[in-house]
């Protein structure tokens, strides 16, 4: 029974995205595509912290590997955006087993402090070799290199009907995996060792390597929003590797609600348009983010899809 | 200049660095020490810190020692304030939990660092020093502002030194670092403890602000970069140890004034942080400190 329910929802939400393309006007076609990518940064990030429970302050790392790892090749390689799109994944999969080696030999405030201090360093690196990377000022790939090829048919990536397909395709996927992730045996160890990691070992599970495992997913995913982020919006620059970009898919699975599958998408798509709005009336739109992360973390810790779940939903994945 | 006076001046630099790191960092050690807590913030009250300094010198006419005066007893009473009112309104309704305190700081970060951007704009602007004499050394001519920071930072770490070991509220202090129950059980008003602690880490970091503002001016971004050094000297030395902080915050200030003297500094930047990154990995404790309980 509630397995239908489980299928229905994800399914619904999918074919909603894909009729709202059709409705809304230019802006926020625009926006909605941006947020999906977004989306699944964050949904990678949720893998980690709300399944896993390990709060990790380093994600920008993730996506910037992406971001880059696509992006560089692209522009000084001339590689098809095929081929850069898996090397984006893959540098940013490689990056994470060795941070994940590396930082789950710490527990708690010392791997919070100890991922945010390899995303430093990466982001220091973007600048060391700003020869290839122009820092701050970044890279804007060209129009002509971001074409997708399939055998004879040629997508333009610029194009805002491909470009939100595109997205929606990425986001689609990745929810679903990430759904079947899970409700899978993995997913129930990873909550298991975020509720209680000693009784999870006692009971003869690996938890490094579960948790490492988790580590290496979350940030393959956050390496495919990067890297799908650089092809679709052709800006590639150090800003996405700065510590912001590890607080805000904090802020937006914290919103969304934690280990939700749906959270991540609710929780970007409201911040995004609070942003936005707000950026109408003031240019302060960091205090709208560290008002909100306050009152989130006071009254609301577990998100709004979290709340609904505990109250109404409890079938909610 | 030959390199031996060369590296003299640097190792200079790196000392009045290390002052200003010291106070900064034992803020950050003394909150973590005793509450468990990361102020992601401390930055950020730095930050504030200069910036009122400059507002407090500003209010003064005449010489300039007077407008510092007042800023070395504003800056750090308002600073504290603040912390104070966060630490009541938000940190204890979160009853200290280490990952919601995190994100609590963290909202803490962005909502000073915009106000200030509102209100105080995005120039750096400088805060002229209380005095101007030069201590002239056989190979150059060295400020004797800076060489006082060294000095008023000496003093204030050994007050601090003192309070904490020698008297009554440090013994309770202590106490309370030790074990938060016990301490409760003895009538220690653990409550009371915090919120002073809190307070009292932010006026560190807001005097050690006061202290380097004539030298290195009043910005609204300039509380990350401490914010990190901080975090480093906090780690190697141990995580709420004295007397580690204040042997890390040398080390690392006199290798930073070293080694951006001769290297390039975001290669230093990026060497350094990789380091401590790697000592916390392989000795969570740091290199002073004892097992967390």
């Amino acid at each position: 029974m509630s397995d239908k329910r489980i299928v229905a929802l994800h399914a619904g939400v999918i074919l909603l995205l894909f009729l709202l393309q059709f409705v809304l006007p230019d802006y926020h076609h625009g926006v909605l595509a941006r947020v999906m990518v977004l989306a699944v940064f964050a949904m990678g990030y949720n893998i980690l912290f709300g399944y896993a429970g390990l709060l990790s302050l380093g994600h920008a790392m993730f996506f910037s590997a992406g971001l880059y790892g696509a992006g560089l090749p692209l522009y000084h390689l001339d590689w098809g955006t095929a081929a850069a799109f898996t090397s984006g994944i893959a540098a940013g999969a490689a990056l994470a087993l060795v941070i994940g080696l590396l930082a789950l030999r710490t527990t708690g405030v010392a791997f919070m402090i100890v991922t945010m201090m390899f995303a430093q360093v990466l982001y220091l690196t973007t600048f060391y070799f700003g020869s290839w990377t122009r820092g701050d000022e970044g890279l804007v790939l060209p129009q002509q290199q971001r074409v997708l090829s399939l055998g004879t048919m040629h997508f333009d990536l610029t194009d805002p009907t491909v470009r939100y397909f595109t997205a929606l395709l990425l986001f689609s996927i990745v929810l679903l995996a990430l759904l079947m992730v899970v409700r899978a045996p993995i997913g129930r160890v990873l909550v298991a060792i975020r509720e209680n990691e000693e009784r999870t070992r006692m009971l003869g599970y690996d938890t490094f390597a579960n948790k490492l495992i988790a580590v290496v997913v979350s940030g393959g995913v956050c390496a495919a929003a990067g890297a799908t982020y650089a092809l679709l919006f052709g800006y590639v620059g150090a800003t996405f590797a700065s510590v912001q970009y590890s607080i805000l898919p904090l802020l937006w699975v914290l919103l969304g609600g934690a280990a939700t599958t749906l959270g991540p998408l609710v929780g970007t798509l409201f911040m995004y348009y609070v942003v936005d709005i707000t950026s109408g009336f003031t240019t302060a739109w960091l205090l709208v983010v560290g008002v909100a992360l306050i009152l989130l973390v006071l009254f609301f810790p577990k998100g709004i899809l979290g709340t609904m779940r505990e109250k109404w939903l409890p079938w909610l994945p | 200049m030959a390199f031996g006076p060369h590296l003299l001046l640097a190792a200079l630099e790196g000392l009045v660095t290390s002052a200003v790191l010291a106070l900064m960092a034992l803020g950050l050690s003394l909150v973590f020490g005793v509450m468990r807590v990361v102020n992601v913030a401390h930055g950020e009250f730095f930050m504030l810190g200069a910036v009122l300094a400059w507002w407090a010198s500003s209010l003064v006419t005449g010489h300039p020692a007077l407008g510092f005066l007042l800023a070395l007893v504003v800056s750090p009473l308002v600073v504290g304030a603040i912390a104070l009112l966060a630490e009541r309104l938000v940190l204890r309704r979160l009853d200290y939990n280490p990952e919601a305190t995190i994100v609590a700081t963290i909202g803490l970060l962005y909502i000073i660092q915009q106000l200030a951007l509102t209100f105080y704009g995005p120039d750096a602007r400088p805060v002229q020093a209380p005095f101007s004499y030069r201590v002239l050394f056989p190979w150059f001519g060295y400020s004797g502002y800076k060489l006082s920071i060294i000095a008023v930072s000496a003093l204030l770490l050994t007050a601090t030194w003192f309070v904490l070991t020698r008297t009554r509220l440090g013994l309770v202090m202590r106490a309370t670092q030790y074990d938060r129950e016990i301490a409760q059980a003895f009538g220690i008003p653990v409550g009371k403890v915090y919120a002073g602690v809190f307070a009292l880490g932010a006026m560190l970091a807001a005097l050690a602000a006061v202290l380097i503002v004539p030298i290195s001016q009043a910005h609204y971004l300039m509380g990350l970069d401490p914010l990190l050094l901080s975090f480093i000297v906090v780690i190697i030395g141990g995580l709420g140890s004295l007397r580690g902080t204040v042997v890390a915050a040398v080390l690392i200030g006199l290798s930073d004034g070293i080694i951006s003297a001769f290297f390039q500094p975001t290669l230093a930047k990026i060497i350094a942080t990789l380091l401590v990154a790697l000592v916390l990995v392989f000795r969570p404790t740091g290199l002073f400190g004892t097992a967390v309980r």
